[in-house]
């Protein structure tokens, strides 16, 4: 199944992207995760390929009839291009483990290796063009169902997770049991099913040294602290993404409360104060560090994704400081989507290697700087 | 911002979460190496549920303090065939019944996985509320008995009780809605005068 002109790529509406939404300057986005399962099946790892199956076509079905506020284009994963489920991972909307599946239960006689995992019956709806809303389907849950909203918007996306979740509920029935609530594959995931993150940009911490400080101090209180690409990846660009861990025992309500209103703002804070003192204190390594980045990007011939990511950081943090004039949030955002390797292939529409993808990336990134900067 | 106990400069920066109640230290770096800041990072929440797995403990207690009989150790999930061995190995359960199979030995280790949580007090399927389907025998099987939703009570207004003594009132304010919403929806049972939070 090609995705071809249901998921645009290059001049992607990606509405989290646009670099807009509270707190923008410290906050990317804001996301809520909800995970169910169906009564009646066992949970995904240990359902067989027939059970799989079942469990796709009851959730697609339902999920498809529900519907949300904006329209849905539904993907059955074991039929993509591994070149598209990677798309897919690199724009947030599925994670990794969801691109490559999983191995059927063993069966006897039947050594794991010799399993296919990318033939496992699993899925994916998303709401386009805004990217708003994605609920995969036999993922390590029967349904995990996200939101993502551009800055410090947490309470409106789980108002949002809220609905769609009432909403496949009245076609579906969840598993639930009377002490442990919403039950899951994973019991660091029961009761409210819900994990609830914020992806922040801190360059300031980085660069004062404190970010080990943060991340103590986030992993004492009960929350994981993430790379760009969650659980497994590593911070890329200075991003990292802080969550509860604890998901029994709290009400919705009170998780949302903790993160958004009394742990997030601190971070934002403590980021804030080390950006303004690295701009007293520090200016002209600041702004050293800021035209540097640009003189990279809008110069260089040769582009690894990691290294663009690092110094798209430090523009960033340049250009929401009013550093570096002439160029908008967003385009450093979309940058650092098109930057990973899938999304440059999807817009040069080549297929390449990563000698290829090197050059390509260069010449990507210096096309798209020059047009937004002012000379 | 100044250190709490001398005039140095604050470079580390504790902020915990304890029960509800929220503690700031800002220390220098030489009045946390003197014993302000523990600087050793805890486990992942994996690495904890793991640890709990290896190391159970040896009574079950329920939440009123009194040892509960530890019923008869379930080797096998009748539903799916998962044994707690192969539990243990990946960290995942096999269905939805393994929950209530295994519950005496997974019980503390979801406990300890979640702060110390022993019952959900958040949202429930809408299907089971409204008036008398609460007291239906569907809805009992899965809201529980009346123990259960005592106990859902209980960990609600110690939450509560933390929160405004910690004067996180905003968090208090929260709290009291969530009880009032379950209530009325007949999740927790009557508030009844001489129910006080335990433990």
């Amino acid at each position: 199944m090609s995705l071809g002109s249901s998921l645009p790529s290059y001049e992607t509406q990606t509405e989290w992207l646009r670099g807009t939404g509270a707190e923008s300057d410290v906050v990317m986005s804001s996301r809520v995760r909800v995970a169910r399962n169906l009564a009646g099946f066992p949970f995904v790892a240990r359902a067989s390929h027939a059970e799989r199956q079942r469990v796709l076509e009851a959730c697609r079905a339902r999920i498809l009839a529900a519907g949300t506020r904006e329209p849905l284009v539904w993907v059955n994963l074991h039929e993509c291009a591994q070149a598209e489920r990677t798309l897919l991972v690199e724009r947030h909307l599925i994670s990794k483990q969801h691109a490559k599946g999983k191995p059927q239960p063993e069966k006897a006689g039947i050594p794991k290796a010799a399993t296919r995992t990318v033939d496992d019956p699993r899925g994916v709806a998303i709401a386009v063009p805004g990217e708003r809303v994605s609920i995969m389907v036999n993922e390590e849950d029967h349904l995990r169902m996200q939101v993502i909203r551009g800055g410090l918007a947490l309470a409106d996306a789980w108002n949002e997770i809220d609905q769609i979740d009432d909403g496949l509920e009245s076609g579906l029935e969840y598993a639930f049991s009377p002490r442990f609530g919403y039950v899951t594959a994973c019991p660091t995931n029961v009761g409210t099913g819900v994990r609830m993150s914020v992806m922040l940009h801190l360059p300031g911490l980085k660069l004062t040294g404190e970010i080990e400080k943060v991340k103590r101090a986030a992993t004492d209180m009960n929350l994981a602290v993430r790379g760009f690409y969650g659980e497994g990846s590593d911070a890329a660009g200075d991003f990292y993404q802080i969550s509860n861990q604890t998901t029994l025992g709290k009400a919705e309500s009170v998780i949302l409360h903790e993160l958004q209103n009394e742990i997030i703002p601190r971070v934002i804070e403590y980021e804030r104060a080390a950006r303004r003192m690295l701009a007293t204190k520090r200016r002209a390594s600041l702004e050293d560090q800021a035209f540097r980045a640009l003189g990279v990007l809008t110069h260089a011939r040769l582009l690894a994704t990691d290294e663009a990511m690092q110094t798209l950081s430090h523009l960033r943090l340049g250009v929401v400081m009013g550093i570096i004039p002439g160029i908008e949030v967003t385009t450093v955002n979309h940058l650092m989507l098109l930057v990973q390797p899938a999304h440059l292939q999807r817009v040069l529409n080549t297929e390449m290697d990563q000698d290829q993808r090197r050059a390509a990336r260069a010449t990507l990134v210096r096309s798209r700087l020059a047009i937004r900067q002012s000379m | 911002m100044k250190c709490d106990h001398c005039e140095n400069e604050a470079t580390v920066h504790e902020v915990t979460r304890k029960s509800g109640v929220t503690i700031e230290k800002h220390l220098c770096e030489k009045c946390a190496a003197s014993g302000g800041v523990s600087i050793e990072p805890t486990s992942p929440l994996a690495e904890a549920l793991q640890f709990a797995l290896n190391n159970p403990p040896v009574i079950a207690m329920s939440v009123s303090g009194s040892p509960a009989a530890v019923p008869e150790k379930m080797t096998a999930c009748p539903s799916c065939g998962l044994s707690f061995s192969e539990f243990k190995a990946t960290g995942h359960l096999g269905c939805p019944n393994c929950y209530r199979v295994f519950e005496a030995q997974i019980g503390p280790l979801i406990e300890r996985a979640h702060e110390g949580a022993t019952h959900h007090v958040g949202k429930v399927p809408k299907r089971l509320l409204g008036g008398a389907m609460v007291e239906s025998e569907e809805a009992q099987s899965v809201l529980g008995d009346l123990e259960e939703r005592n106990q859902r009570r209980i960990a609600l207004r110690k939450q509560l009780e933390d929160a405004v003594r910690g004067e996180q009132y905003e968090l208090a304010a929260k709290l009291r809605d969530q009880i009032a919403k379950l209530s009325e929806m007949g999740i927790l049972p009557p508030d009844r005068p001489g129910l006080a939070a335990q433990g």
